[in-house]
């Protein structure tokens, strides 16, 4: 019975590594298979100049160009409020704060790393109905809020990630700063973040790419199916993940469903890549929820 | 030397300033959701929104089918996630040859990177037919096709956070096991297994979490029919959905007081989710 039990069970976990690892081998041959012959300047630009397009001297009419950009604005927009944010969060709770807030503000953190995006641009969505109902009559949803939801979706992982690699920093380390008379921000600065820098980078990589491929927060903060390219940051914008939802369930023509498979395929590459550069970075990229 | 201490506080400062933002933005999204829902703390509110009915130009505002639906496709996502992740992590953790392992577990670490919507979307072109066609079940948008999908989707999570806790006690108890001269399957199965149960359930709620939370997945792949379906074939709605598809489709906005429900709905679960989590991870130590 017991032998019976062992090769079932060996004979079960092979089959659940199989069968995982063909899915994920299937959607990627699936995806390049059909992506790769759309892929041309074509996909991006249409029938207008790929010069003219990125210079916006020319308006880009069924490429994916506007997504592009919409999705490369967001992106930087986002990560410029995160970035900075989470990793200063991440240093003060690993470098400055007593246990006691240390427990309290990482409760705050870790609820929300748990919020659904759903949920995060319903908030987006809630902040433009409270200023209508007040002093901004003619509030919308835009880049600048989609944007600020994004970031505070990624916030929390890179606090966490700045966090443990910075408390995963040995202890003669830690130390040396101290012994060499440097103040607490000197030790941080000069030894304590440029040990810790490949941890921190990894994980500031790793949020690029999910600020790259949120559809949910978009969806409810302004994403639009069609748009120019933005020209501020209170336009509706359109975003190649949402370009491939929209695509998926409203293609009208054989045209707009290659172009739905060859923005996926883009969309897979840009998270494949990002993927690869944070692995470089740092080889395990362990979430450590059990550790602490 | 006055300056720096200045400058040591200043930084301190700027530092906790940085810290307090996701305090402030966790309270105020609590705050704002919850201020939205108040006109449904009433009996005549609350008789709205917890109803079995969404026909909202009748003026049903029921989200108790988009509960059902949520708590279905999580759960079975779950029961397919949860035994696959067991057998992968033994995989990684033991059972696999030499160089089997590390490829597997890579692979996994890059399935967290493949974007939701890229999961929704091969579904729809792969799997969706293939449960339309060979099934011969309506559209193929059903909780089945949601759930299948949703699996492969939580499967990282349960993996990477069981398989971490695993290499923990797989440090301690190697040489136990093979002391008593265990073979590897043995070795998992009455060592390791019993012994990393809390590993498990925390892998689990989190899968579950992520589950709930998921929105393209459903949206994409489960029909979005409002009501509470009577086989796997059937279409069903999710509370995220519900989110999506209330507001995207810009209805008015007496519409919107049972969206903001669903969403502290929502908010509440995770919280729980996130205390249940903080007790059994501070119950080891």
């Amino acid at each position: 019975m017991r032998f019976f039990l062992e090769k079932f069970f060996t004979a079960f976990a092979w089959l659940a590594t199989f069968t995982a690892m063909s899915a994920i081998f299937i959607l990627i041959g699936f995806l390049a298979l059909r992506g790769y012959s759309t892929i041309n300047l074509e996909l991006f630009f249409g029938q207008a100049n790929w010069l003219k397009a990125i210079t916006g001297a020319q308006p880009v009419f069924g490429g994916l160009w506007p997504a592009m950009a919409g999705t490369i604005a967001l992106v930087l927009l986002s990560c410029s409020i995160a970035i900075p944010v989470g990793v200063a969060a991440g240093i003060y709770l690993s470098e400055y704060a007593s246990p006691k807030i240390q427990s309290a503000a990482g409760f705050a953190v870790d609820l929300m790393a748990g919020i659904p995006s759903i949920v995060m641009g319903l908030f987006g969505f809630s902040i433009i109905i409270l200023l209508k109902n007040t002093f901004l009559p003619q509030a919308r949803t835009c880049l600048m809020l989609a944007a600020v939801c994004i970031a505070l979706l990624v916030m929390p992982y890179l606090i966490r990630t700045t966090q443990n690699s910075l408390q995963s920093i040995s202890e003669e380390r830690r130390l040396l700063g101290i012994s060499l008379g440097f103040s607490t921000w000197q030790n941080i600065r000069h030894i304590l973040l440029p040990s810790s820098s490949k941890g921190i980078l990894s994980g500031i990589i790793l949020s690029i790419g999910r600020a790259a491929e949120d559809t949910a927060v978009i969806l409810l903060t302004g994403v639009v199916s069609q748009a120019f390219v933005p020209r501020s940051l209170w336009d509706k914008f359109e975003a190649i993940p949402f370009r491939i939802y929209y695509l998926a369930a409203e293609h009208r023509s054989s045209a707009e469903l290659e172009q739905a498979y060859g923005a996926a395929l883009v969309l897979l590459i840009i998270t494949g890549l990002l993927f690869i550069l944070a692995f470089l970075f740092q080889k395990s990229i362990e979430k450590k929820w059990i550790i602490r | 030397m006055q300056s720096l201490e200045l400058r040591e506080r200043l930084i301190k400062a700027t530092l906790f300033a940085a810290t307090m933002v996701s305090v402030v933005a966790a309270l105020s999204i609590f705050a704002l959701l919850l201020y939205f829902s108040l006109p449904l703390f009433s009996i005549e509110g609350l008789r709205t929104v917890i109803s079995w009915e969404w026909r909202p130009f009748s003026g049903h505002f029921g989200i108790m089918p988009m509960m059902v639906g949520s708590l279905l496709l999580s759960t079975g996502a779950l029961l397919i996630a949860c035994p696959a992740g067991i057998g992968i992590c033994a995989f990684i953790s033991v059972l696999a040859p030499g160089r089997f392992a590390r490829p597997v577990s890579a692979i996994v670490h890059y399935m967290t990177s493949i974007p939701t919507v890229i999961y929704g979307f091969v579904s729809i072109f792969l799997l969706v037919p293939l449960i339309r066609d060979w099934l011969d079940k309506g559209t193929g948008l059903s909780l089945l096709t949601a759930t299948i999908t949703l699996s492969l989707l939580i499967l990282p999570t349960i993996v990477l956070v069981y398989s971490a806790y695993i290499r923990e006690k797989d440090k301690e108890l190697k040489l136990t096991g093979a002391a008593l001269g265990f073979s590897k399957s043995q070795y998992f199965l009455f060592i390791l297994f019993p012994l990393t149960k809390k590993g498990l359930i925390i892998a689990s709620i989190l899968g579950f979490g992520r589950a709930v939370g998921d929105t393209l997945i459903s949206l994409m792949l489960a029909g979005n029919t409002p009501l509470v379906p009577q086989s796997i074939f059937d279409s069903i709605r999710t509370l995220t959905s519900h989110i999506a598809l209330v507001i995207a489709t810009d209805s008015q906005s007496t519409f919107y007081h049972s969206v903001f429900a669903a969403g502290l709905l929502l908010f509440i679960l995770m919280t729980a989710i996130n205390i249940i989590i903080r007790k059994i991870g501070n119950s080891s130590q």
